[in-house]
């Protein structure tokens, strides 16, 4: 049996918040710099441009790439054969978000209550998924969401019969309805099957994929390069200011759903896209 | 081109929509609640935290400065979370908006009524844009944090003139130039 003590996961969530906020991941870089060489738009091209000296920037300086330091999202896979102990996972995870938002110098963006809008200070709490899987380590991702992008976000329930263009053409439609506001190039997260819920929770999942990785399955993967090709036509282009780069990926996520239903889910992710991972690995005990 | 704040009329009229511009001055940095707090001030009778004529406001809410620094990471928020305000401050003499994203029609037209302009920063494009910051002080409402209004002494911040006063928009016309069917 393994174990691990909740004052170690707070100080491993401390630690990912700087780096998660202030380095770019190297996919996204990558495709950056890709987008940079292919944009027609010249003012598209300078954004782009623009976009990469602000990772080096930030990255040298250590200033978060974007002020917008996210509501803490933490996506959680424990291992079933790992104990944790010292106290509340989740009051935990909390710990480590407030240390590592106020050490780290972060935007605290976070109001207590939806109407009376007061700052926690702290940027507490953090929207936290758990997932039970095999084995005995601790899986935690962070990935701080900026409100520009997640503002843009919509879900819709379909009927069975409504089919799949319909379903693409609103993928598309919220894009486009979104334009400049969640700062393209931008990620596209596409949750489709389960109930509500579960849609809206796989289109945000669908943000974490390495950016060019296709999915698995050939049908979606075909979908995903489609749903890019439409959206890039669209003409928004990097900040909007018009051009041929308006996504750099669709992530499309599925999940089996009910007779009657087609629930879909569209998350967007501005061009930072920001989430790193690290995996505790718990002590050996001999109880 | 380079602009200096406070803005006045002529400089206004001669900018066009598309043009790339290096902005120099002091702009004032405020968003969400710092708005609703100005309008209910106005409304109430009361004098603004700043005097509004020809200024310039940036939609931003920075990270906080680290010690040794002047500012933390500062770049636009989405400026249509401001159109309920937007237009009071532009008929006070407000000459600029700086931010990214759509505007409402009444705010565009409030623009085009009083000789304005709305500037884009690149959105996500924080640490960049806070070396283009070199003083930054808070001036009103510092209980709101992030979102108290600040004075900024700006060198050089690049940006891209999104909607002159004569109401021509880059989000449509750089739309239509690339979209394909």
């Amino acid at each position: 049996m393994k174990e691990i003590d909740v004052a170690e996961i707070s100080a491993a969530v401390e630690e990912l918040c700087l780096p998660t906020n202030c380095e770019l991941n190297e996919d996204i870089r990558k495709a950056l710099s890709k987008a940079k060489e292919r944009e027609e738009s010249p003012q598209g091209r300078e954004v782009l441009k623009l976009l990469l000296k602000n990772a080096e920037i930030a990255a040298e300086q250590n200033i978060p790439i974007c002020q917008d330091t996210g509501m803490a999202v933490l996506f959680v896979e424990i291992g079933q054969d790992l104990h944790i102990v010292g106290g509340s996972l989740t009051e935990a995870l909390n710990e480590g978000i407030r240390r590592g938002y106020t050490k780290g110098y972060l935007r605290k963006s976070v109001v207590a209550d939806p109407f009376m809008r007061v700052n926690t200070g702290d940027n507490t709490p953090a929207v936290i998924h758990y997932d039970f899987v095999q084995g005995d380590k601790l899986k935690l991702t962070l990935a701080p969401k900026g409100f520009g992008s997640e503002n843009m976000g919509a879900l819709k329930m379909f009927k069975p019969a409504d089919g799949l263009e319909a379903v693409l053409d609103f993928v598309v439609a919220t894009v486009d309805k979104a334009g400049a506001n969640p700062c393209p190039p931008v990620i596209v997260g596409v949750g489709i099957g389960g109930t509500m819920e579960k849609a809206a929770f796989l289109a945000k999942k669908a943000l974490l994929r390495e950016v060019g990785s296709g999915h698995p399955d050939k049908f979606y993967a075909e979908l995903e390069r489609k749903l890019l090709q439409r959206i890039n036509n669209l003409g928004i282009g990097p900040q909007g200011y018009g051009g041929r780069t308006t996504a750099l990926a669709v992530h499309m996520e599925v999940f089996p759903t009910h007779i009657a239903g087609l629930p879909v889910a569209v998350n967007i992710n501005c061009h930072a896209a920001r989430h790193r991972t690290i995996v505790l690995n718990g002590k050996e005990t001999w109880k | 081109m380079r602009i200096f704040t406070p803005l006045d009329e002529q400089t206004v009229r001669n900018l066009r929509c598309g043009t790339n511009v290096l902005i120099n001055g002091v702009i004032y940095a405020a968003r969400d609640a710092a708005h609703k707090r100005m309008v209910e001030a106005l409304a109430a009778g009361e004098d603004l935290p700043f005097n509004p004529q020809g200024q310039v406001i940036y939609f931003v809410g920075p990270t906080p400065a680290p010690p040794g620094r002047i500012i933390g990471s500062a770049g636009p928020t989405t400026s249509g979370r401001m159109d309920a305000y937007s237009p009071v401050l532009l008929r006070r003499g407000l000459r600029g908006l700086i931010g990214k994203g759509s505007l409402a029609e009444q705010v565009i037209k409030a623009i085009q009524e009083t000789g304005s302009v709305y500037f884009g920063a690149i959105g996500g494009a924080g640490a960049l844009l806070s070396t283009c910051i070199k003083k930054a002080e808070v001036i009103a409402y510092p209980d709101l944090g992030p979102e108290a209004i600040r004075k900024l002494e700006v060198e050089d911040l690049p940006a891209v003139v999104l909607i002159d006063c004569y109401g021509n928009n880059l989000y449509e016309l750089g739309r239509v130039k690339y979209r394909a069917p």
